[in-house]
């Protein structure tokens, strides 16, 4: 199928695990974790802003790194993918074990929920299995104490034999201490003496038999004893990292592959096969985290998760689930148009007085026209549209939003929806990351990695694109304020916007799922593959934390990107618009070629040339369909909607132009950053070809619908 | 031992049960051990989606949720309370 996890697990690692040490001391430190146990709370609290990458809090997908100094030693943390294990079932499972495995980390530290210990210890166990290096960091340690539940970290770290300490990551509690460990472990020379598993006898035999075997055929370093547990339980993907890492071929050992086989047959005349292997050692590793946990854990309040269970009752309930879903956008969506239009004008207003003093500046020093058209009415002003349209929504957009992730409220989405994507033949997680793709499609792409089905996370990647991100929504809402509200009054406005806005996504998700089940029945055929997901506990979000991280990491990278996009793209097309061949710009002979096509599906051609030219960020498509409608050939100095309203009527936009240019807002090619996350993500040039024609043919045949529709109705 | 095991898709909201077997294999059953569900592991469903379809259920102090598909190869046994 060209997506295998084999083939997208080893591009990930060698693109995304580039250490990069500035002295040969620095400490290199692994952060592992189950999801949602406060992994990224505990990241951006040690490294501060530090970080390498943009990340998306609460979904680490892609290896973030970050640096901390520490007793004036220098730390490198790797965030890897959050997983619940190391038995390489998935994706981020098979990152997470290469990275502790052969990314050689001086320490891992393990971060676990204190609310929901004996789940967690099972990863603890499993890394411990690798390396004794291991920091345990009992995360949401406050939480734990509101719901009653003691945890007696000293017992712990008497059994496990590795230091464990409390934290309240979002508090700030115990990070001191748990950075002395770190330091502490990271220098150790000696190996600590780690919890030992042992398995029962027939096992043991097996394993203490290819363990010599492997010492002799392997000078690397590498726990022989995990490595002989993974050959007999025949796990190709660590096979195959051997290879990439230590140049390890096993086809090349006659004499460990003759003692594996040896062992295989012992293991089989005991009656244990393959299936019964795996089982015996989960078996294993899941009592021992029980017995763990019983030991060290106890409750006071039985029924600590009462008023999870109660909020649950009526979020994911039959009658209000989905209701309370829509209103929840809704009001997210109302919160957005209506707060964002005052901070828009103040800024706009601004920016454009600014370009007034920067022409009078040119004047004054008498540059040549060209050069002012260039720089002022080309470069600056489309880098003032961008910034006075996109940045007030997103301000206000993604804080909400990450309050919604925060309180853990994403999960329950995909719980809710599951069914619609079962029929579609997809995943429920699918819901999870087209959420993700509200905020910026290419993060949601690289998000379908929590998808494990390579077939279903090939289905949520081409679809992702029919959830309009944040440079796509401020198009929508600048055409449904001038076309279908601007003349109604306040506050019944804002709200009919919102109506509309809501129903133009709650299309996208209908066309997600229905081009979903297309999908499935053609070219990804297939049944849906088991579903599972976790209700993580709600969480009490961190108000201040929420706007500060969602402001920095997701606001200004995103504007930061736009911006990166604008400025050049507002040079191409101020000149396309000015050179002239035969008195007419550039600009317009490509609109008048394409104007029947574009006739044809209800737009004109200078606003298919807008899309088209909007290929590296669509927030530039309106700057585009301004300038050239504009006879100057640059973008009007815009005071209000309204004006610019006047100005697109008058260009013979009509409501039903209106509707067609939301639909291709919404089902159009995905911008050029998402394209080549795409490539990225599916290392296939066919998928990426595929993901960019879907949702533009969508996109073409629906506003062709409507567009003839509209025309034999008479509108 | 009691031979009366049933699919954990049968059993009622609240009603408290224990794995006995996992009818499954290759991957589906090792996404199933990895959640815990091991011999004698205690699950009680606690929660039907708008559709009925998937199901949470309680599973070693964590909420799962569960296909219909999953959960009926999952046999188990009820607990007498």
């Amino acid at each position: 199928m060209g997506l295998t996890n084999k083939s997208t697990g080893t591009r990930v690692l060698e693109t995304e695990l580039k250490i990069e040490k500035s002295s040969p001391n620095d400490r290199v430190i692994a952060l592992a974790g189950n999801p949602n146990v406060g992994k990224s709370t505990v990241f951006n609290c040690l490294t501060g802003l530090n970080q390498h990458t943009g990340n998306w809090p609460g979904k680490t997908v892609a290896n973030a790194q970050g640096k901390y100094i520490h007793r004036h030693q220098h730390f490198i943390l790797v965030d890897i993918p959050g997983t619940y294990s190391l038995m390489a079932n998935s994706v981020e499972e098979e990152v997470a074990r290469d990275f502790i495995c052969f990314g050689n980390p001086d320490a891992t530290i393990v971060v676990v929920d204190a609310t929901c210990l004996e789940r967690n210890l099972n990863l603890v166990l499993q890394t411990l299995e690798i390396t004794s290096k291991v920091i345990v960091c009992v995360n949401l340690m406050d939480e734990a104490k509101r719901k009653k539940i003691h945890i007696n970290l000293e017992r712990l770290q008497t059994e496990l034999g590795v230091p464990v300490i409390g934290t309240s990551a979002n508090k700030g509690n115990g990070l001191n201490e748990l950075m002395d460990a770190v330091y502490d472990t990271s220098f150790k020379e000696t190996a600590l003496k780690p919890l030992a598993l042992h398995y029962d006898e027939v096992i043991e035999k097996a394993i203490s038999e290819i363990q010599s075997s492997i010492e002799l055929s392997l000078s690397c370093e590498i726990n022989t004893r995990w490595m002989a547990l993974k050959l007999l339980e025949g796990d190709q993907t660590l096979i195959d990292a051997m290879g990439r890492y230590f140049n390890f071929n096993l086809s090349e050992h006659d004499e460990l592959i003759r003692e594996i086989k040896k062992a295989r047959d012992f293991l089989n005349t005991h009656g244990i096969d393959l299936d019964g292997f795996r089982d015996k050692i989960v078996s294993h590793l899941v009592n021992t985290a029980e017995q763990l946990s019983r030991n060290v854990v106890s409750f006071t309040n039985d029924h600590y998760n009462a008023r999870d269970r109660k909020i649950d009752k009526y979020l994911t309930s039959k009658k209000f689930g989905i209701p309370i879903m829509i209103l929840l956008l809704g009001i997210i969506f109302w919160l957005t148009i209506t707060g964002s239009n005052i901070p828009s004008e103040i800024i706009a207003s601004g920016l454009f007085w600014f370009e007034d003093r920067l022409t009078q500046c040119f004047t004054y020093l008498g540059t040549p026209s060209w050069v002012h058209g260039l720089l002022v009415l080309g470069i600056y002003r489309t880098l003032a549209w961008v910034v006075s349209v996109m940045l007030p929504p997103m301000a206000i957009f993604f804080p909400l939003f990450t309050l919604l992730e925060d309180l853990g409220y994403l999960p329950r989405i995909a719980f809710n929806l599951d069914n619609f994507f079962k029929k579609s033949c997809a995943c429920g997680k699918q819901a999870l990351t087209m959420c993700m793709g509200f905020g910026c499609n290419a993060a949601g792409i690289t998000g379908c990695r929590i998808i494990d089905s390579p077939r279903e996370r090939l289905i949520a990647i081409i679809t992702n694109n029919f959830v309009p991100c944040n440079g796509r929504f401020p198009i929508l809402i600048a055409i449904i304020t001038m076309f279908f509200t601007g003349m109604l009054a306040e506050p019944v406005n804002s709200i009919v916007s919102t109506l509309i806005l809501t129903a133009i996504i709650i299309f996208g998700v209908f066309m997600t799922l229905f081009i979903s089940k297309i999908l499935s029945k053609t070219i990804l055929k297939g049944i849906p593959s088991t579903f599972t997901l976790e209700l993580p506990p709600y969480r009490k979000p961190q108000i201040g934390k929420i706007i500060i991280r969602s402001i920095f990491d997701r606001t200004l990278f995103v504007l930061g990107r736009a911006i990166c996009v604008a400025a050049p793209a507002g040079c191409v097309i101020w000149l396309m618009a000015n050179i002239k061949f035969y008195d007419i710009s550039i600009l317009s002979h490509c609109a008048f070629f394409i104007d029947p096509f574009a006739k044809a599906i209800g737009l004109d051609g200078y606003i298919l040339i807008a899309f088209i030219l909007g290929l590296p960020a669509n927030e530039i498509v309106i700057p585009i369909i301004i300038m050239s409608y504009m006879s100057t050939g640059s973008i009007m100095e815009f005071d209000s909607l309204q004006q610019l309203r006047t100005l697109l009527i008058s260009h013979g936009w009509t409501p039903v132009t209106a509707l067609c240019v939301m639909l291709f807002t919404l089902m159009h090619w995905p911008c050029g950053t998402t394209c080549w996350t795409i490539k990225k993500e599916t290392a296939s040039l066919k998928w990426t070809v595929i993901s960019f024609l879907v949702p533009t043919l969508a996109g073409i045949i629906i506003c062709f619908l409507v567009a003839n529709t509209a025309h034999i109705l008479g509108l | 031992m009691n031979n009366d095991t049933i699919p954990l898709s049968s059993i009622r909201l609240g009603e408290k049960c224990r794995v006995k077997e996992l009818i499954s294999d290759g991957l589906v059953r090792r996404r199933m051990l990895d959640l815990g569900l091991i011999h004698d592991t205690v699950i009680e469903p606690l929660q039907k989606s708008p559709s009925g379809d998937p199901v949470a259920y309680l599973i070693r102090g964590a909420v799962i949720a569960l296909r219909q598909e999953v959960a009926s190869m999952i046999l188990v046994e009820t607990l007498k309370p």
